[in-house]
């Protein structure tokens, strides 16, 4: 059953492939609309060996993932305390829920305007603008994991007076840890989508900077490389990020697949 | 902890607090001028704005014309996702090679964020109205696919065996057992998709549009016109909020109606 899955997923691709190469080939499809395999290899070819929209490939897919790095760092960072306090405190949570009420259905590409307004062009507004679109599912989810701790857990160890810091690194954090996963995981995703959109909207570097010029170029070849580049980044991160949860969680057999 | 619940009055007292706190800070530092006020309008010149924005026209239109631009892009989009995405859907779940074929593919596709298909959008429909649609179109399409395959996978077994003794073929299988059996599912799908199509379209729109909330915001954006960029934000947020809303309620009625809790 399972390999038989397997030979399927590759004879599609094999067949894919081959209709893509006798679409464009016969001309079914205009090479100015979407590029052929030799397109697509003389602009990888171009852009590993020599350089466009001013560096190589791998300098703006590097460049992406320090801006997609810091801003989920800062995000999470300052996210998953603030959701871990509010499904600790009813006071913050009382406090708090309004604002984030009002902010919370600004899609997250909209502040991209108010980052280049605020920040300019360069990686400040990129950062800021990870940052406000990866912190809300941080937050939410750390937020529900406090909630959803079992009430025993939480008395018994208040019962052996446990005290503060300790409870929040030996209880709340670790009983919570799943549902913070599931945050950073949506998180992660919402960096990208983020950072890919601020940088077709203004950039000077970067992926999202590569496929801008790719557009304005009307260079189908390229525009190609760097969709599948953020498709292989965004998937990299993502089991970056799995792989380090099972670690984190070894603990869990239900986090565990 | 504090696991007392707080009172009615509390919770308002402490919302009330936030809020204050909130609005408080940004007015002190716009009036102040730490922050110069043409960066960062004060609350009162926002709604200010916002309210001059709904009949005095910026970037060729007024905010409730630019509104109703992006509103049918959007509708478009969402529409033509889930016309597509929910009868593949139940295909997929119904024949089993069309699962096997398809799943890979999108599983691939998956880890590309809609807003990097903008080039080719741009490339094969312009910027008018096709453009943004597959934007949105690929930003609403999982969700359509992903929720009426798993509705059609997890009907009782039951149904289709009985469906199946009767001899009951394979379009009647999908529109009579599969199709209604999943509708709970599908219609939570289309509420996910409906908001992911709304971000998307916020996307589109800053990067290819002519018009539309999204295009607004860039031209304020280029004009330095913050409190304009802040009032599009304002305008996104509450029509999200209200699309939300409405499936919500939509989607409470159906779950109702076939006695799941709502």
């Amino acid at each position: 059953m399972r390999s038989r899955q397997v030979w399927i997923a590759l004879a599609t691709f094999a067949a894919l492939i081959g209709l893509w190469v006798l679409a464009t080939n016969s001309a079914f499809i205009k090479s100015g609309r979407f590029p052929s395999i030799t397109d697509f290899g003389i602009a990888f070819n171009q852009i590993t060996a020599k350089s466009y929209a001013g560096a190589s490939l791998w300098s703006h897919a590097l460049h992406s993932l320090k801006l997609v790095a810091y801003g989920f760092t800062v995000a999470v960072a300052t996210g998953v305390p603030l959701g871990l306090w509010m499904g600790w405190s009813r006071r913050a949570e009382a406090a708090i829920n309004p604002v984030f009420l009002i902010i919370r259905p600004i899609p997250p590409l909209a502040w991209i305007p108010l980052a280049i307004l605020w920040l300019g062009l360069g990686d400040g507004a990129k950062i800021m603008v990870i940052w406000f679109s990866a912190f809300v599912p941080s937050v939410i989810n750390a937020y529900a994991g406090v909630r959803n701790i079992d009430r025993p857990v939480l008395e018994a160890a208040r019962m052996l007076g446990t005290p503060r810091f300790r409870m929040v690194r030996e209880v709340l954090v670790p009983a919570a840890a799943p549902m913070i996963f599931t945050g950073l995981r949506l998180s992660l995703q919402a960096s990208w989508t983020t950072l890919v959109a601020a940088e077709l909207v203004g950039a000077l570097m970067g992926i999202g900077f590569v496929l801008n010029m790719a557009q304005q170029d009307l260079y189908p070849g390229m525009i190609l490389v760097g969709m599948l580049t953020v498709g292989i980044l965004g998937w990299a991160t993502t089991r970056a990020l799995a792989a380090f949860e099972s670690r984190a969680l070894a603990w869990n057999v239900a986090a565990r697949d | 902890m504090n696991d007392r619940p707080l009172s009615m009055r509390e919770t308002m007292a402490w919302g009330a607090f936030g809020l204050t706190l909130f609005i408080g800070l940004w007015a002190f530092l716009s009036i102040s001028g730490i922050v110069p006020r043409q960066f960062l309008p004060t609350p009162g010149d926002v709604v200010t704005r916002f309210f001059t924005l709904l009949g005095s026209p910026f970037a060729g239109a007024t905010l409730p014309q630019h509104l109703a631009s992006s509103f049918q892009r959007y509708a478009y989009g969402v529409l033509l996702a889930a016309l597509i995405g929910v009868p593949l859907g139940l295909l997929m779940g119904w024949f089993r090679l069309l699962d096997d074929i398809l799943t890979p593919i999108f599983d691939a596709l998956r880890f590309i964020a809609p807003i990097a298909w903008v080039p080719f959008a741009a490339l094969w429909f312009g910027t008018g109205i096709g453009g943004p649609v597959l934007i949105i179109f690929v930003g609403a399409f999982p969700p359509c696919l992903i929720n009426a395959y798993r509705g059609a996978r997890f009907v009782e077994p039951r149904l289709i065996e009985a469906a199946g003794m009767l001899g009951t073929g394979h379009f009647r299988m999908i529109t009579e057992i599969l199709l209604p059996a999943s509708v709970p599912s599908i219609v939570a799908g289309l509420r996910v998709a409906a908001g992911l199509g709304w971000q998307s379209l916020v996307g589109a729109e800053l990067i290819v549009a002519a018009a539309g909330v999204g295009f607004m915001m860039v031209q304020a954006q280029a004009n330095v016109s913050t409190a304009t960029v802040m009032s599009g934000m304002i305008a996104i947020g509450v029509v999200g909020l209200l699309i939300d809303v409405l499936l919500r309620e939509g989607e409470a009625i159906i779950r109702r109606r076939r006695g799941l809790e709502a």
